[in-house]
């Protein structure tokens, strides 16, 4: 039954190639959540020392911003695209496609969408915060929290990149390599600026 | 007893499904059957499709509703085959 409702949905989601629409959202709010992250971290590393809890806060704060940002924003959009497609599908066929799985798909993709760009960038800044969050639990880092924050920042961007390249067919360190050229440029600047 | 061993019809559907997706799922309506299905004609959004299904004991609802679930429309019968079978 479990595995009829998947194939279903999976059908579903390949009608109006949302599953393409949603991997390109996943980079790219998931890219967003990260870099902001890195900022936030970058920031409090070159302002006076703030209590760990308070940058948790900050980060979490900015973490919710984007995870509903990113499902609004998303909703939306692609609820208005969708619905547009769909009307020009139906003007197509001069028949009535209400009850059609193109009539669902329009329905639940937006959704779907929408809960990717969310938990993207929600995922990518709870992964950063996770030092910060332990060493506030009371465990002992081998790194001061805020540097492994950066350094897990880094690492994925740089995988994000990576998945970017395999899916792309191209190599995928050149492609991780370019990402990490964007945060480490964003880092410069940051240290330039602040 | 009346039995439908052919159907030609003339469909219009969206590009996607694509024809296998299309062919199988109206197969997939019914216990035996099967399928010929032939790109007639494409346009920007559709197809036009002559689809022959051939079964045991052929149900023209349950291959309608498959083709309208694909999200498209029968726009004619052009052929049957229907035989007068006496069980014994």
């Amino acid at each position: 039954m479990a595995e009829g409702f998947f194939r279903r949905a999976w059908r579903l989601i390949q009608l109006n190639r949302s599953h393409v629409i949603a991997r390109r959202y996943f980079v790219v709010n998931g890219f967003d959540g990260a870099l902001t992250m890195l900022g936030l971290l970058l920031g409090f590393s070159l302002s006076t020392p703030s209590d760990p809890a308070v940058v948790l806060a900050a980060c979490l704060g900015a973490a919710i911003a984007l995870a509903m940002s990113g499902f609004s924003s998303a909703y939306i959009s692609e609820s208005a695209e969708r619905q547009l497609e769909f009307r020009q599908l139906q003007d197509s066929m001069i028949s009535d496609l209400r009850d059609s799985a193109h009539a669902r798909a329009s329905r639940w993709s937006p959704l779907l969408i929408a809960a990717v760009n969310s938990l993207s960038p929600l995922l990518m800044s709870l992964l950063i915060m996770l030092p910060l969050w332990l060493t506030e639990r009371g465990y002992a880092l081998p790194l001061e929290p805020l540097l492994a924050g950066i350094a897990i920042a880094f690492g994925l961007i740089f995988l994000l990149g990576a998945f970017l390249g395999v899916i792309s067919g191209t190599f995928w360190l050149w492609s991780g390599l370019k990402t990490l050229a964007v945060a480490t440029i964003t880092t410069l600047a940051i240290y330039a600026f602040v | 007893m009346l039995r439908t061993k052919q159907l030609v019809l003339d469909v219009l559907k969206p590009h996607k499904p694509d024809v296998l997706e299309f062919a199988r799922a109206i197969a997939a309506s019914g216990p035996d059957y099967r399928v010929q299905l032939t790109v007639i004609e494409m346009d920007d959004k559709t197809e036009t499709l002559q689809i022959i299904v051939d079964g045991a004991d052929l149900q023209l609802d349950s291959i309608i509703a498959a083709i309208h679930e694909m999200g498209g429309s029968l726009h004619s019968v052009d052929g049957v085959n229907v035989s007068n079978e006496h069980s014994d």
